[in-house]
């Protein structure tokens, strides 16, 4: 599984550290608590940047690589965040044809990231998603439970105004 | 607590909540409160119900409980009213204010309102006398509830409901009046199997870990239920998660274990959540711990939480995961019976297995054995899905065929149509065609004809599913979820996929087809663990009993079910079209010409089988092939 790694500065608050180092302290005895620690570190910061795993490792004395290599490993753990707006472009045939693909460049040159990425002030994240079921309405994208159809580049920046 | 005669104390104080005696007038309301039924509304039914019945004070006279699964998914939310004496009342598709109604009209005035039961919605025809109970419904009247007996009747969050309906009576007698090999031998001469799929002896797989000296043993409950389509053990573990702790405390003392853990997925939170009420529960009672029913025998357990990878319901996986790395195969031999969790060893089985059980202790292994076929004992639980009438968890006893669970229990196929094949087993299983709907299901007859048991995902396909794109889905399933050790999986699935592809697209050849085959025999030759071993079962199941539909897709270049988009054509007939322009103002790539009043064409050049014409046609003027 490929992931995408989180190019946003790490903005962890020193209460969410508190709490992670609670977590390790309570475990650091067993080493095979290693994901359990993850996942309760993932329930904290809301996903798994670089620092955090690089505390992880320190705090349960395993090699950095080993933490690297079990939260590439397992679906549910996530390196870059989602933000409070997840966007989803369909990328199917129909939404591509009809230029999906420009409409997503839209949104990534609007934001300033790319798909899969999170923008630093956690609001918006864009992913690219396969075909939805509504070509009728291509190209589609969706923004949380929202659905916009037909859309165009143009209409990108009053749409993203919205929820600002 | 450390005697039996507490444990029966407790059994006194609380049956007659559960199971009304004779005589009494008092109501017990049960609320399915599942992951199926909270996803379809019963929170706010149960919610309307506990403050309805204590608004109209009744609160002496009736129980409301909420309770695991009741099986029948499609009638979620489900409330039943049980009464002693009076037959039970379902009642299907629930809301708040039906609630209030029920409260009203049923538990104040005596009046079961006949147009919210399940008879309402099952009876044949207008005229046919409405049945209440779900129990008289064909959906239940060939089960047999042995793993499930508890779910849909205790609440799961109460060790008191539990102990009621019998429960920890098994334990106490393994602990005062058994042997351990005795308890093994039991476990054999009952002929339970591995219910994950494998079916494998379980007694022997015990005796394995029991023979093997080591300072320290485990106990593994695999929860992890990644079957696209299965959700027999979430019901057990959100239904009865008691008889799971019973079931691996008997195995510990069986096998000569101290520790537990059962590995459940971390997207059933409800499951995680009951199991550790139930853990904590036990643990208060003293029937996990220390010196348990003061036999001197000690047994602790944990859970641990899967992290969303497929491959981590493989046995060896598993326990690679539970030690906190990536959840990799190990090659066996050594079996986890040798050396398993930590190195020790270690005895793992199955949710549905465990739930087994405590009913074959209590009530012997000839009564377990007296069920089933000769080779495959018991009941085996399977859920049951896609182009089926009844959708819902079902128990029935092997030798069960599968027709009578598709036409009888299942209700046979919506809108007509015809059944094609059954899907068993999920991407590690394979398909019966209907031609063999006469099969016995069992282990040894799914089997002899290329299928497997599974565990217990049974989803059914009518004439419009392609079973080159069923392989196609399974096997971009495995794809995704091969862990990458091995090559030939990580590699094998990859190329298998792109075949299929291919042949989907229109592209394939004959040859195509033989070096599926061969490449599918390969991977499962060479695999390292399970996942790999069976990933090409769809793809040779459909290969032996559709191949023609795999000709027709290289051959003829067309999908007989009309699936695989590439091979479809749209057109318009010119009889029919009216030429209202609906298809051409929804065309997405405007592939679609013609004036007003005339009859349009489609350019095929163009168009990308989308399918939207033919959806906003009102003169059923557009056509596939």
């Amino acid at each position: 599984m490929i992931k995408k790694v989180s190019k946003i500065p790490f903005s962890g608050t020193p209460e969410q550290e508190q709490q992670l180092k609670a977590v390790i302290d309570e475990s650091k005895h067993d080493k095979h608590l290693l994901m359990t620690v993850m996942q309760k570190a993932q329930d904290i910061y809301g996903y798994l940047p670089f620092e955090v795993q690089v505390m992880i490792a320190e705090g349960m004395d395993v090699p950095l690589e080993k933490v690297y290599g079990v939260s590439t490993f397992y679906a549910q753990f996530a390196l870059s965040p989602k933000g409070k707006y997840n966007i989803s472009v369909c990328l199917g045939t129909a939404c591509y044809v009809k230029g999906s693909q420009a409409v997503l460049d839209k949104i990534c040159e609007e934001l300033g990231i790319e798909p899969g990425e999170c923008t630093a002030d956690g609001k918006f994240s864009v992913e690219e998603c396969r075909c939805i079921g509504a070509c009728g309405l291509a190209p589609v994208f969706t923004i949380n439970d929202d659905v916009y159809g037909r859309a165009t580049a143009d209409q990108i920046k009053g749409i993203l105004a919205k929820y600002e | 607590m450390n005697s039996l005669a507490q444990l029966k104390e407790i059994k006194d104080r609380t049956v007659d909540k559960i199971v009304l005696p004779e005589g009494s007038d008092n109501i017990r309301v049960v609320v399915g409160l599942a992951t199926c039924g909270i996803a379809a509304g019963a929170r706010p039914v149960f919610d309307a119900l506990v403050q309805g019945v204590s608004n109209a004070g009744l609160d002496e006279k009736v129980t409301v409980a909420q309770t695991g699964c009741i099986g029948v998914c499609q009638y979620e939310p489900v409330v039943e009213v049980l009464q002693a004496g009076k037959e039970r009342v379902t009642y299907v598709k629930m809301t708040a204010e039906k609630a209030a109604e029920v409260i009203e009209k049923h538990l104040k005035g005596g009046k079961v309102i006949e147009e919210y039961t399940i008879g309402y919605y099952t009876r044949a025809d207008e005229n046919a006398e409405i049945k209440y109970s779900l129990m008289d419904t064909p959906f239940c009247k060939t089960q047999k509830r042995v793993a499930l007996r508890n779910c849909g009747v205790i609440d799961p969050e109460s060790i008191d409901d539990y102990i009621a309906m019998d429960g920890y009576a098994a334990i106490g007698k393994v602990l005062t009046q058994m042997k351990p090999e005795d308890v093994i031998q039991c476990v054999k001469d009952s002929g339970l199997r591995g219910r994950g799929g494998g079916g494998f002896s379980t007694g022997l797989k015990w005796s394995f870990t029991a023979a093997n000296k080591a300072d320290q043993k485990y106990v593994v409950c695999n929860a992890d239920e990644g079957d696209p389509g299965a959700f027999m053990d979430r019901s057990v573990l959100e239904g009865d998660p008691h008889a799971i702790v019973e079931a691996m405390t008997i195995c510990g003392y069986a096998t000569g274990a101290t520790e537990g853990y059962i590995y459940v997925r971390a997207e059933y939170p409800i499951a995680v959540k009951r199991l550790g009420i139930a853990i904590e529960q036990a643990k208060e009672y003293g029937l996990l711990g220390k010196n348990i029913f003061g036999s001197g025998f000690d047994f602790d357990l944990h859970i641990r939480l899967g992290a969303g990878a497929f491959v981590c319901g493989e046995e060896t996986a598993l326990m690679t995961s539970i030690e906190g790395n990536r959840g990799e195969p190990r090659p066996r031999p050594p079996y986890p019976a040798v050396k398993g969790l930590f190195g020790k060893p270690t005895t793992e089985n199955n949710v549905e297995t465990f739930a087994n059980i405590p009913q074959i202790i209590l009530n012997g292994a000839d009564w377990f054995a007296s069920m089933g076929t000769e080779k495959s004992k018991g009941t085996k639980v399977f859920a049951l899905g896609g182009k089926i009438n009844n959708t819902g968890l079902v128990e029935i006893p092997m030798g069960t065929t599968l027709g009578e669970i598709i036409n009888e229990i299942g209700g046979g196929i919506p809108n007509g149509k015809k059944f094609k094949a059954a899907q068993t087993g999920g991407p590690s299983g394979g398909c019966i065609p209907a031609s063999l709907s006469d099969t016995e299901i069992d282990y040894d007859n799914l089997t002899a004809i290329g299928c497997m048991m599974g565990s217990g995902g049974l989803i059914v396909m009518d004439e419009d599913t392609c079973m080159v794109d069923i392989a196609k889905f399974f096997l971009n399933f495995t794809v995704d979820e091969s862990c990458g050790k091995c090559s030939p999986c990580r590699i094998g699935t990859m190329r298998m996929k792109e075949i299929l592809e291919k042949i989907t697209d229109g592209k394939g050849t004959l040859e195509d087809i033989d070096k599926l085959e061969e490449l599918a025999s390969h991977v499962k030759a060479n695999s390292l663990c399970g996942l790999g071993q069976t990933a090409p079962n769809p793809v040779l199941a459909t290969l032996r009993f559709f191949r023609d539909e795999y000709i027709a897709h290289v051959v003829d270049k067309k999908c007989p079910a009309g699936v695989c988009k590439a091979l479809l054509n749209y057109s318009i007939d010119p009889e029919k079209c009216k030429g209202c322009t609906l298809c051409a103002r929804n065309c997405p790539v405007g592939a679609i010409s013609g004036t007003v009043k005339e009859p349009h064409t489609i350019d095929r050049s163009i168009c990308i089988k989308c399918g939207v014409c033919m959806q906003n046609c009102k003169f059923d003027a557009i056509t596939r092939a």
